[in-house]
């Protein structure tokens, strides 16, 4: 009788003290949409996240990865549950902006901090008590746009026609390269939308040709972007095209083939990183990255979206080891002191560029974060 | 809008429709013959399409796999009723059927690269792996349930579906593929351009309708089908089994929905998911017709590939709420015209 309840005892104890050693790991949760229309992009980010170091500053990490089907419900729901069961010191995701935008409110209310993959400036902006606590690591559209339009001013263009997708990322495209362009004195003859899905764009092709512009952009991410392209092409179009580092993977050059020679677009310098020049600080860091990627994956496996991800983890290493000095893993201290030590990111260069947040600027990058990238051969070749 | 633009849309919209009418076709067909709304009949268009470019890319395709896991559980479930009720001869032939003929298929094409072949015999090949897959779902999903009402049938389809595209996925990945061009040729009409492969989708599209226009009207299969959709019970009384009558139906629609995706995917990209808009537009061409009507169907899917051009060009951001929208006035004036009958 004796035996057994000292037997139940150990038991107890054994049991605490491994929870207690439980309790020091720090829990990195991961939201990534690695299904539904945003697959493309979830899914090299969620390749690469089994490629982050497993131990920062001597403390097990662990990552716990939930799919969130590119669904805002879906999101929000996987972050309520990473932060009451997995107790989670740090949320990583979502890979695009509805669901990012909906899961600062529940990182904000449980004061847990939040690197987001998604592009969207106002994940970030305006800087408020709820946004403290949140972070990104794409860059913004702004930036983009911004290149886009200085490269066609270089090239003194006058008019530009737009296609976009029929959803938040061509209508995000559209407001910030309208805004930029006009400020730039560059007049747009044509406005089209078509859907990821469309088998196809004739029409709004057409109405493009008929406003005769020197060069067209088109608005969208992956393979569907192709379908503007092929189209303008077919039906004689001789302009300059301009595409938006959506497109930035090698299934687009496998699609586009030989009706993408030329086309301009802004990326992350991740994705010519072979091509940068020794004297950028981003070359080895982002080397560093495709190198991992690709022994993983196989060559011209990389893509840009998954270097995302792979930002957010650097961010972390950089991190953790000066918020573990002033908290243990699991606290609400650890938390705080962890977005504190993230804000604090200066000079860290990862693939996609620079990093220098402040307490205004929890995106942290400069110019150093874009390049301008042409199609070439079927490659994509750094304009310099 | 001059008539080079008009006439080069209406190309386009008819190239779109035609597609559309198939499909549309196919949902009638299955719908009369086993009152089964079938939701994944666009999954066969991405299935087929994405075979066939991975059959061209040197790759075994995902749905080869398919193919044998669904054979082999259907073959357990048949081997499984057979055995209970002593029908012992028939195991083999059943395993035979189920398990052998997939994994021929299998080895043949782990022995011969299909990269090299032909146009033609990858074409074949394509649809001998996603044709067999209509009927075995329908054996493995509806039959069992086929004679409950049309809402269990229709909550079927939607996890059916569901299950596709996410398999889909995961044979073939987030992006999107393209097939070589059948024909490179062009004509030049009234000062536009057609392509060749326009003509193409066009001229196979109407082969398939008079083929099977001739299969419902001549051949002692078809008929059994038309006397099934006419009157079930009748059709059981006469001795026309309702299940081969549902595996014709759903082996002829996979067939028109894998034929269909191997038509237009060198004319766009085909995702993994990208069939069920496809599907969605032949549907919304079927309920024109009233689910019921083949000629109305195919008239109203034409109809909404003509649409979706026109309004491309006008309104490129609401193109889909038209399509759409479509549905609504049709449905009005369905009801208002036909007396409604309840199911028995």
């Amino acid at each position: 009788m004796n035996l057994h309840r000292f037997t139940l005892r150990l038991l107890t104890l054994v049991a605490a003290t491994c929870a207690a050693v439980g309790h020091a790991e720090i829990n990195v949760g991961v939201i990534i949409s690695a299904t539904g229309p945003a697959a493309s992009l979830g899914i090299p980010e969620k390749n690469t996240v089994a490629l982050l170091p497993t131990t920062i500053g001597n403390q097990k990490v662990n990552y716990i990865v939930l799919d969130d089907a590119s669904d805002t419900t879906a999101a929000t729901k996987n972050i309520r549950k990473l932060i009451t069961e997995n107790k989670v010191d740090v949320i990583v995701g979502s890979t695009i902006t509805p669901n990012s935008l909906a899961m600062i409110d529940v990182a904000a209310e449980a004061e847990t901090p939040m690197i987001s993959l998604a592009a969207a400036a106002r994940i970030v902006e305006p800087m408020d008590a709820k946004r403290y606590w949140v972070f990104k690591t794409p860059q913004n559209d702004a930036q983009m746009a911004t290149a886009i339009v200085q490269h066609m001013t270089d090239r003194s263009i006058k008019t530009v026609a737009y296609i976009g997708f029929a959803d938040a990322y061509g209508e995000g495209w559209w407001n910030e390269f309208s805004k930029i362009a006009e400020a730039r004195k560059i007049q747009i003859v044509a406005n089209e939308r078509f859907n990821r899905t469309d088998t196809s764009v004739t029409g709004q092709v057409l109405k493009i040709l008929a406003a005769k512009p020197d060069a067209v952009l088109i608005g969208g991410s992956g393979t569907p972007a192709a379908l503007p392209q092929k189209s303008l092409k077919e039906k004689g179009y001789k302009g300059l095209m301009y595409q938006t580092h959506g497109v930035a993977n090698a299934d687009f050059l496998r699609v586009c083939g030989k009706d993408c020679e030329g086309t301009f677009l802004p990326a992350g310098p991740v994705l010519v990183a072979a091509q940068l020049p020794d004297s950028n600080p981003v070359k080895k860091s982002a080397q560093e990255y495709v190198n991992k990627y690709e022994a993983a994956h196989g060559k011209g496996s990389v893509s840009t979206f998954g270097a995302h991800a792979w930002d957010a983890g650097r961010l972390l290493e950089n991190a953790i080891p000066v918020a573990l000095k002033k908290a243990s893993p699991g606290s609400k201290e650890f938390r705080k002191s962890l977005r504190d030590a993230l804000e604090a990111t200066r000079n860290l260069s990862v693939a996609h560029g620079v990093f220098n947040m402040s307490a205004q600027d929890h995106l942290g990058f400069d110019q150093r974060a874009r390049v301008m990238v042409k199609i070439e051969g079927g490659a994509w070749k750094l304009v310099q | 809008m001059d008539l080079q633009i008009a006439l080069l849309l209406g190309q386009d919209g008819i190239a779109n429709g035609a597609i559309y009418a198939l499909l549309a076709l196919a949902l009638v067909l299955v719908f009369a013959v086993t009152r089964v709304i079938f939701i994944p009949q666009g999954e066969f268009v991405a299935f087929g399409a994405l075979t066939l470019a991975g059959l061209q890319a040197g790759q075994l395709p995902g749905t080869l796999w398919l193919l044998l896991c669904l054979g082999s559980v259907i073959a357990m479930v048949e081997g499984w009723g057979a055995w209970r009720e002593r029908r012992l001869k028939q195991i083999p032939l059943i395993v035979l059927v189920n398990c052998g003929a997939p994994l021929l298929l299998a080895g043949a094409l782990l022995t011969f690269s299909p990269a090299g072949l032909p146009l033609l015999i990858q074409v074949l090949v394509a649809l001998l792996v996603v044709v067999p897959l209509g009927p075995m779902i329908y054996r493995l999903a509806y039959q069992p349930v086929a004679d409950l009402s049309v809402l269990v049938l229709l909550i079927v389809s939607v996890a059916v579906h569901v299950t596709l595209v996410g398999l889909g996925l995961l044979f073939f990945g987030a992006e999107g593929s393209r097939t070589p061009a059948f024909t490179d040729t062009s004509f030049e009409f009234a000062g536009a351009t057609l392509q060749g492969q326009t003509l193409l989708v066009l001229l196979a599209s109407l082969v398939l309708i008079v083929a099977l226009y001739l299969f419902f009207e001549r051949t002692i299969y078809g008929k059994a089908l038309r006397a099934t959709a006419m009157n079930r019970t009748g059709a059981r009384l006469m001795g026309i089994s309702s299940s081969l009558a549902g595996l014709l139906s759903f082996g002829l629609s996979a067939a028109i929905g894998a034929f269909s995706g191997i038509l237009i995917s060198p004319l766009t990209t085909i995702y993994y998911d990208s069939g069920f808009l496809i599907g969605l537009k032949g549907f919304v061409g079927a309920i024109i017709g009233g689910l019921a009507s083949y000629p109305v169907a195919a008239a109203g899917a034409l109809l909404v590939g003509l649409l979706e051009a026109y309004s491309s060009f006008w309104a490129s951001a609401f193109k889909e709420v038209i399509v759409f929208t479509l549905v609504i006035p049709v449905l009005l004036w369905r009801s208002l015209k036909s007396r409604h009958v309840e199911e028995e």
